[in-house]
């Protein structure tokens, strides 16, 4: 029984009334009610601006003090030597999708949601059941090992490459990026798992073996290993999100899987990969903006082109190696819709399409 | 998802990581900690799929709080001495918050087991997530809040003020040197799992006592995500104390990260909770109490103590000396005097105590009013401008502190202070141990071994070199601690915003030179410098008018 005999006197702070209320009196400064120390892209600073510019320091700017701790080989903080592309000014950078806090969790759980409704149908009227069996090894072993090409540039990739850029709106939109990509490696690893569940031949653990030795597959493992040797962020960025994306990752996911899949009585594979092209689409949004400003910077945009070239000299053959050792994996549908020919000239066009815009030279090797 | 379904989708992200074989990972931040004997450590997964509907939804609960506060005027009541104390606190804390998000890649690099890998990328989204939030709440402060002054210069200000400085360790502190000294030890194992107790919990609870609700509302949501981190912290603190290799470094990094954290959080955290309240209930907990509570026991006794048997070298006394500087050597209320003492190059306002105030340190900490009272005596009969100058420079017997040049926060244990000569300048420290973090800790060697890795003390650190012999309304006004008339100070020493003759503008501070101690005491003779020591150490913290 609860002993009533000995009860403490509660004891509560005094709420006061202290009028301290915007308004409440008319003093210098009183209606300062915006962030001063930028400026922002338009007319009003949007909340994306004001959570997230001049919150990563500059010694360029205003800390005056400098960075009070340094590495054992250099400076520290955020150094604009970590790339050898230059800007005049990187503090001008925006992402337009504007990610924050809320933008961050709102569409991610949008997505989440919409992923578990489509797999919870999926798996309540057994639509994995009616499909052939070549497709089902088609996502066993492809689809799968794909997995592996996202979790990788999550972690290794974007992760790392949101530590070094010169300011926090840079470096923010790659942690989101980042964030885009672990999701959607987790979401084709569970799809994975639902297959291994359900009543059809499937081996849930074939893409291990697939990514490792399937001879298809290794000069793109091959290139995502290389993409995570990269010290230089900038070039890191650009060889992934602008030539990889383009020539492997929106070659697979959207040329082909998204095409092949509905012919295949599969409309739940489209669904969950369609969201990874939206994420893309999204990403490369920021990338294509970073790298429009460098390219038209007034001081360094030549230099800049210069350099930029030299990365896809590159990485084009790499990634070029990479699609067409991939080619044998077209014809491994029932249904083949479209041709690796087909593909290939689709994704050709719209990575010259993003080069384009950035007003770069389109290198001799996409001729083919 | 019940549990043995959640135990198979664990089990199956796991399938997603390799081991590389055509191309080396890049070691951009490197570690002279090894982890080849390391045993596999296999932490919970986070799945994504559950992770952004968790925190969408402690999402909606703060968005849906801070309307209710805007509805329900919270502003009304909310304690403007305590209001002051957040534009210095928001100022510093979306730094570190973000500098968290970027020592992820670090620990990923540095340490080989990829079944962390995955916990780690999650914490770098939370730490975004943090960081914007809290950006956030300072936007509503500066759109809600009677005086926005100082709110809305706050990056800038950040950078560009002693306290800020101070501060900034708690960050770049995470992201800088050693890749496991600083996204490990100092980051997750010391400033998350001890100091965040502090910052999350008792700090917003004082904001709750002082009318706001919107601190704690924000910050428990913050906390709310941090066992997730400390547990990734643990797990990669038990792979180290696997290799014996790693024992002296770990000893040393617990040495440097524990007292680090002491000297800057309980300076700030202390200061805020002891002099941002107006809650002088006889029984409310002070910040010593709440000390001993969170750090004390919670962390100290029940997360430390336990990790003696794996081999990790506890800095019991450091503890204790931490302790005994929080309660018998005044630390907390040093910092504050020192805050006040240099309320011109603020840029928040800073109340004077009152009776009650004084009664209730003397209740909490015997022996408060001999040492401070006349002080702050002295702060409120210097409040105005007028007849005299700020009170740091009348004598009121104290005397302007020398800097430690390690935590950056000011030698206020007068008889504790050490100097050397240090990289060919004289240097002081506020600590045995901070002098010992720059002469022995931040090198390329430790105990006869390489550690090239270790980071380096860089930068201006003493912020008054930067202002030597400068006039007071100069410095001011190159800060850009000015209101928008172009001449009333941001810092006032007082409340009163109703009488435009109690605001000090820059005619009031101007004509007054300011001095850099360091760089007066390095063009000292060595009988000059000797004979000035001495009496620093005699005069001591009982400065008494
Ligand atoms: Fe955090
Ligand atoms: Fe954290
Ligand atoms: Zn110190």
């Amino acid at each position: 029984m609860a002993d009533i005999t000995n009860q403490k006197e509660r004891s509560f702070p005094k709420i006061e009334f202290t009028d301290s209320e915007a308004g409440a009196l008319t003093f210098p400064s009183s209606k300062s009610r915006s962030y001063n120390y930028f400026e922002p892209a338009k007319k009003r600073a949007t909340m994306y601006e004001d959570v997230t510019v001049d919150v990563q320091p500059d010694p360029d700017r205003y800390l005056t003090q400098g960075w009070i701790y340094g590495f054992g080989d250099g400076p520290g903080g955020y150094p604009e030597e970590w790339t050898t592309a230059k800007s005049s000014n990187w503090h001008a950078f925006r992402d337009p999708n504007e990610e924050w806090e809320q933008s961050i969790y709102r569409n991610n759980t949008a997505v989440v949601r919409q992923v578990e409704l489509c797999l919870k149908n999926a798996k309540r009227a057994r639509v994995y059941e009616s499909w052939n069996r070549p497709w089902l090894k088609f996502i066993e072993r492809n689809v799968g090992a794909w997995m592996h090409v996202e979790n990788g540039l999550a972690l290794h990739v974007f992760a790392s490459i949101q530590r070094s850029g010169p300011v926090n709106q840079i470096n923010t939109a790659v942690a989101v990026n980042s964030a885009h990509k672990m999701r959607f490696a987790q979401d084709l690893a569970l799809f994975n798992l639902d297959l291994s569940e359900a009543d059809v031949p499937f081996e849930g653990s074939a893409h291990r073996e697939v990514w490792h030795e399937a001879p298809e597959w290794q000069p793109t493992r091959e290139v995502v290993e290389q993409l995570t040797a990269v010290g230089d962020w900038c070039e890191l960025l650009f060889a992934t999100n602008i030539v990889f994306e383009q020539l492997v990752g929106s070659l697979f996911r959207s040329e082909l899987v998204m095409q092949v899949a509905a012919r295949n009585s599969d409309y739940i594979t489209p669904t969950i990969v369609g969201t990874g092209e939206h994420d893309y689409d999204r990403d490369l949004g920021y990338t294509r903006a970073l790298f429009q400003m460098l390219t038209q910077d007034e001081e360094h945009g030549e230099a800049n082109k210069e350099l930029f070239g030299t990365w896809l000299a590159k990485w084009v053959p790499r990634c070029e190696k990479a699609t067409h050792t991939l080619q044998p994996i077209w014809s491994q549908a029932a249904d083949k819709p479209v041709t690796f020919a087909d593909s290939k000239q689709s994704a050709n066009a719209k990575f010259v399409s993003v080069l384009e815009d950035l007003g770069l030279d389109i290198p001799k090797e996409l001729d083919q | 998802m019940s549990r043995q379904s959640l135990t198979k989708a664990h089990a199956k992200i796991s399938e997603l990581t390799w081991e590389p074989t055509f191309a080396t990972p890049a070691t951009r931040f490197g570690t002279d900690y090894t982890f080849e004997k390391a045993p596999k450590k296999d932490p919970l997964k986070q799945i994504m799929r559950s992770y952004f509907p968790m925190e969408e939804e402690k999402d909606n609960r703060v968005y849906g709080a801070m309307d209710g506060a805007i509805r329900g005027n919270m502003f009304r009541q909310v304690q403007q001495r305590w209001m002051e104390w957040q534009k210095l606190f928001l100022s510093i804390i979306p730094f570190p918050e973000i500098s968290a998000a970027r020592a992820m890649p670090m620990a990923i690099d540095a340490v080989p087991n990829p079944e962390i890998h995955n916990g780690l990328a999650v914490q770098m989204i939370d730490e975004v997530r943090h960081s914007t939030i809290q950006m956030n709440l300072k936007k509503l402060y500066m759109n809600n809040y009677i005086d926005p002054a100082g709110f809305d210069m706050s990056s800038k200000a950040f950078a560009n003020n002693y306290a800020g400085t101070i501060g900034r360790q708690f960050g770049e502190g995470f992201i800088t040197g050693d890749a496991i000294t600083a996204a490990n030890i100092y980051l997750t194992v010391v400033a998350e799992t001890a100091f965040t107790n502090t910052l999350f919990v008792a700090m917003p609870d004082e904001a709750a006592a002082n009318g706001d609700y919107l601190l704690p509302t924000v910050f428990h949501s913050v906390q709310s995500d941090e066992s997730r981190h400390i547990s990734n912290g643990y797990s990669i603190l038990l792979m180290a104390l696997a290799d014996e290799r790693n024992r002296p470094l770990l000893e040393r990094d617990m040495r440097y990260a524990w007292w680090n954290n002491h000297c800057v959080v309980d300076a700030a955290i202390g200061t805020f909770i002891e002099y941002g309240t107006k809650d002088r209930r006889k029984d409310r907990e002070s910040y010593a109490e709440m000390w001993q509570r969170w750090i004390y026991d919670d962390y100290y006794r029940s997360y430390l103590l336990p990790l003696e048997k794996y081999g990790l070298t506890i800095p019991h006394d450091l503890v204790e000396e931490s302790w005994n500087r929080i309660t018998n050597k005044f630390y907390v209320h040093e910092v504050a005097r020192f805050f006040a003492t240099g309320w011109p190059v603020n840029y928040w306002r800073i109340d004077a105590m009152t009776d009650t105030d004084f009664e209730w340190f003397e209740e909490k900490y015997p022996g408060w009013y001999s040492r401070f009272g006349k002080w702050w005596e002295n702060y409120n009969r210097l409040a105005y401008p007028g007849r005299n100058k700020p009170i740091a420079f009348e004598d009121v017997g104290y005397t302007y502190p020398h800097r430690c040049w390690t935590c950056m926060v000011p030698c206020l244990i007068h008889e504790d202070m050490v100097t050397d000569k240090v990289d060919d300048q004289w240097r002081t420290y506020c600590s045995e141990t901070c002098h010992w973090t720059d002469a022995v800790a931040f090198r390329s060697e430790y105990e006869g071994k390489a550690t090239p890795n270790m980071g380096r003390l860089t930068g201006f650190r003493e912020w008054e070199t930067l202002h030597h012999e400068k006039d007071l309304a100069d410095i001011i006004s190159d800060l850009g601690y000015v209101r928008d008339d172009g001449k009333t100070l941001i810092p006032q020493p007082h409340l009163d915003l109703d009488d435009p003759k109690k605001m000090w503008t820059l005619d009031d501070v101007r004509g007054i030179q300011f001095a850099s101690p360091n760089i007066t005491l390095n063009a000292m003779s060595d009988k000059e410098r000797e004979a000035h020591l001495a009496e620093y150490a005699a005069n001591g913290t009982h400065a008494v008018a």
